[in-house]
């Protein structure tokens, strides 16, 4: 028999604000998150808006010790910094990074970090300010840059650290220094599927007793120049300035918007949480399940049609949850915009809820703050958790014409007999990921 | 022994293939780590004649189309995930998988430790450096994006993503189970065999691929690590081949390899239930983070050698059973002596007893991809009594005093071997691997 584990903290960070309540406030009250691009001039692009992480800046959340590594951090690594820090704080989890005075609340090789991250983009003008000292006209490389004068002397316009800012395994690794999280650690890197899949291996290292408490979640921030332009290219974003284009599960839907963000949970063991007297338990992690699309004529780029192996994710974290779909009362699902998306994760709900799909609310979270990537999965969790929390849903957005199946979209939250949530991801290579969460 | 020996518990490796710069087959490149082969030469995949280091292990002459069953699924994509069709396929072949019908695809899972694809760097930095504003000393944005725009491709956009080796063995295998990707830097592949080994144990897939692909040696990886001083610098002709100086006084940083190994794990009543040969069982599994410094690891090597104690634990073995120790040996001062101290504390009398040896000394750095490597090693070495050399060690330093196999392979009983990842920024994996 495997152990019990629960979630204690939440630690959300996204356009929709710092932290839990911030986050909560602004979903429930339906308030979006997106709008016109602010970290540069998206002039050029024909997507103008994303849903950026505001008024945050990491050295207030970092211990005074710390604030000297801030210089190498890339801004995915500051947000998951971040929603670290507000998760223990929420958990009242007392670490060297929230409390560094007190006695800790767990053993150093006790707590685990399982965070997922994306590829992080490299800042385009201190690239360019070192590329642009190799600058050569008809050089060696491609177009003016000389490959001969970087190796010389050009690299050295950038900082010896340089690399250590993009590797995407610093999201965990800075976390597990400032919390002394001295147990299983791992970083995810399975696009929009990563989130997911980390809270679910930290549950997997908790239930086989390799460690007690697990940082878990992801971040990602690809509101910069480099990373819109790939999304654009790829054909994802939505085209203008109207935050209402994104539209998940709507027949109007036509793409996504970029959000940056994402989250870290606190999971525990039942048992060594009510031994350190936590606070509030947010909801109990029933099951999980993790599998892969198989969809050759897309290159795996899209889901199948019928989104079989995404509902298989969601069947599997049924089953270990031991409860039919009738018990499921609230879904936060993928729910991009992204019409092939849309479609396959649509006919995956229609499958596993039959008819009372209609009945269940579908809250498409991405519609507020926009995809955070490899931070999208944590946030849609801790939205669920504190959902089950609150016996409230939130209202939900921008479907005034549903697909077959659907309920159109709310303005306003009510309040609701909340057993169950399934959380579910799918992304960009076809990594499926569910789980599935109760009311304490 | 074992804290479980029931065959549904114990998780066994039936295929390995590999692609690396000593070749692309499991005996060719075994054979050239007993013989002591140095993979590396000058690098060819870009003009690196004036970079601080100029020389790497690259993967020569491979082509990965004769392994797939349609390349047009697979015409977009980056070295990496080149690397690890060819490696997937040898496995799989070598596994008897190739024509067995009776495969569920939902209980075939992928748990891979890759690396990112390369940035289309022929598009970006042109374009990067002809929107440039020198006066305000930043990117002219909306230029950048009116510019770029026509130069990108969706297929290099999407392939640059570290989980397309994973996404294109799916496609390639039919592979419907639990999937993922993990990018702990250098220990991403050994974390990947341990995470699919616990998925296994579980009963959550029948059959596992595991394993990595990697390369960082195009102009900007060869950048990061030359800005970090973590490479070589060995650059006059005669000396590359031996640059790679694992544990040696005269060591002086690590050289990049490139590549991808892959292995199929099931459990052993899955492997015996279909009649495959268990090569040999992945026993124990450990993960920790130094959580000490981003830019340093712990002077004592403590998350090091948690990692192996746990591992140990996890297979329920002790330090005495230990044959053979698959070195993470990158070759850089402070690795070299570090992994020493870790071993010595947790090996204690015993630990000059143990042979160590770092095959990075001759294939260079795999990155992500190294720690499936060496697990193949592992498994080799088992199979065969046998144990690769760490080359290029004439000079002793008294900080690493252990048994390191110096210049020439050496024939003993081998039944249980270690093997060790580090990653940068303090993720440590440890592997045991055992004779079935």
């Amino acid at each position: 028999m495997s152990r019990q584990v629960v979630i204690t903290g939440l630690g959300p960070i996204s356009g929709a604000g710092l932290g839990i309540e911030a986050n909560w406030e602004a979903i429930r009250e339906g308030r979006s998150a997106i709008g016109p691009v602010e970290a540069f001039d998206a002039s050029g692009f024909d997507c103008r808006i994303a849903a950026e992480v505001k008024g945050f800046k990491v050295r207030d959340v970092v211990p005074k010790s710390y604030r000297k590594a801030t210089k190498v951090m890339a801004r995915d690594i500051e947000l998951a910094v971040a929603a670290a820090d507000y998760a223990a704080r929420d958990a009242g989890l007392k670490t060297p990074g929230t409390h560094p005075d007190a006695e800790p609340s767990y053993a150093s090789a006790r707590i685990g970090c399982h965070i997922g991250s994306g590829l992080i983009s490299a800042d385009i003008n201190e690239f360019t300010g070192a590329l642009i000292e190799a600058k050569v006209p008809g050089g060696t490389g491609p177009g003016d840059f000389d490959l001969h004068t970087w190796g010389r002397e050009g690299m050295n316009a950038l900082t010896p650290l340089w690399l250590l800012k993009y590797l995407p395994n610093m999201l965990a690794c800075h976390v597990s220094i400032i919390h002394a999280s001295h147990g299983p650690s791992n970083t995810i890197t399975c696009a929009e599927a990563s989130s997911g899949l980390s809270v679910g291996e930290s549950l997997r290292v908790i239930q086989r007793g390799k460690a007690d408490a697990c940082f878990c979640g992801g971040a990602e921030s690809k509101v910069n120049l480099t990373a819109f332009a790939g999304q654009e290219t790829i054909g994802r974003l939505v085209s203008g300035d109207d935050p209402a284009a994104v539209r998940p599960f709507d027949e109007q839907a036509t793409g996504m918007v970029i959000g940056e963000g994402g989250g870290i949970v606190i999971l525990e063991a039942l048992e060594t949480a009510q031994a350190r007297s936590a606070g509030k338990v947010y909801a109990r992690v029933l099951g999980f399940g993790a599998t892969q699309t198989v969809h050759r004529p897309s290159k795996n780029r899209t889901p199948d049609e019928g989104g079989t192996s995404i509902a298989a994710a969601i069947r599997a974290a049924l089953r270990e949850a031991g409860i039919e779909p009738d018990a499921i009362d609230l879904v936060v699902p993928y729910g991009s915009g992204l019409p092939d998306y849309d479609r396959a994760e649509a006919a995956a709900l229609r499958d596993v809820f039959g008819d009372r799909l209609a009945e269940v609310p579908v809250l498409n979270l991405k519609a507020r703050v926009g995809n955070c990537g490899a931070g999208a999965g944590a946030i849609d969790l801790v939205i669920a958790a504190k959902a089950l929390h609150e016996q409230t849903i939130p209202a939900i957005p921008n479907r005034d014409q549903p697909l077959p199946g659907f309920a159109p979209g709310t303005d306003a939250p009510r309040p609701a007999d909340l057993r169950h949530a399934l959380v579910y991801s799918t992304g960009l290579g076809g990594q499926n990921t569910a789980m599935v969460i109760g009311k304490v | 022994m074992s804290t479980s020996t029931k065959p549904e518990n114990r998780i066994v490796v039936t295929g390995m293939g590999w692609v690396t710069p000593l070749g692309h087959d499991l005996e060719t490149v075994w054979q050239a780590l007993l013989t002591g082969e140095s993979g590396i030469a000058p690098i060819s995949h870009f003009d690196a004649s004036t970079f601080p280091t100029t020389f790497a292990a690259e993967v020569k002459d491979y082509d990965w189309r004769p392994y797939v069953d349609d390349p047009a699924w697979h015409e977009s994509i980056g070295l990496n995930t080149a690397f690890a069709l060819g490696a997937a396929a040898q496995a799989w072949k070598m596994a008897g998988l190739d024509g067995f019908d009776r495969l569920d695809p939902h209980r075939l899972g992928i748990y891979l430790g890759s690396g990112e694809g390369t940035m289309d760097i022929d598009a970006y930095v042109p374009i990067d450096i002809d929107a440039w504003d020198s006066e305000a000393r930043a990117i002219d944005a909306p230029k950048w994006a009116t510019m770029i725009k026509p130069r990108l491709s969706v297929d290099r956009e999407v392939e640059q993503e570290s989980n397309m080796p994973l996404t294109h063995l799916a496609m390639e295998f039919d592979a419907r189970g639990p999937a993922y990707n993990c990018l702990t830097a250098c220990a991403a592949s050994t974390q990947a065999i341990g995470e699919a080994t616990e998925i296994l144990r579980r009963g959550d897939a029948d059959v596992m691929l595991s394993g990595g692909a990697h390369t960082m040696i195009h102009p900007f990886g060869v950048t990061g690590f030359n800005r970090l001083t973590a490479l070589s610098n060995r650059n006059p002709p005669e000396d590359i081949t031996t640059a790679s100086r694992p544990f040696s006084l005269d060591r002086d940083g690590f050289v990049m390899g490139e590549g991808g190994g892959i292995i199929v794990l099931e459990t052993l009543e899955h492997a015996q239930a279909r009649g495959a040969t268990p090569l040999v069982e992945v026993a124990g599994y450990g993960s920790t983070a130094d959580a000490y410094r981003i830019t340093d690891i712990h002077p004592e090597g403590r998350g090091a050698a948690a990692a192996m104690r746990d591992a140990l634990d996890d297979a329920g073995v002790t330090t005495d059973d230990i044959d053979y120790i698959s070195a993470h040996g990158t070759g850089t001062k402070e690795n070299d002596s570090i992994e020493t101290r870790a071993i010595k504390a947790l090996f204690r009398d015993r630990a000059k007893g143990v042979p160590v040896s770092s095959i990075k000394s001759m294939m260079g750095h795999l990155i992500a991809a190294a720690g499936v490597c060496e697990a193949i090693v592992c498994a080799l070495a088992i199979r065969d009594g046998k144990l690769p050399p760490t080359m290029n060690l004439h000079t002793p330093d008294p900080e690493c005093d252990l048994d390191y196999i110096p210049n020439t392979a050496r024939e003993t009983q081998v039944d249980v071997c270690l093997s060790n990842s580090f990653g940068f920024g303090g993720q440590n994996d440890t592997l045991v691997i055992r004779r079935v």
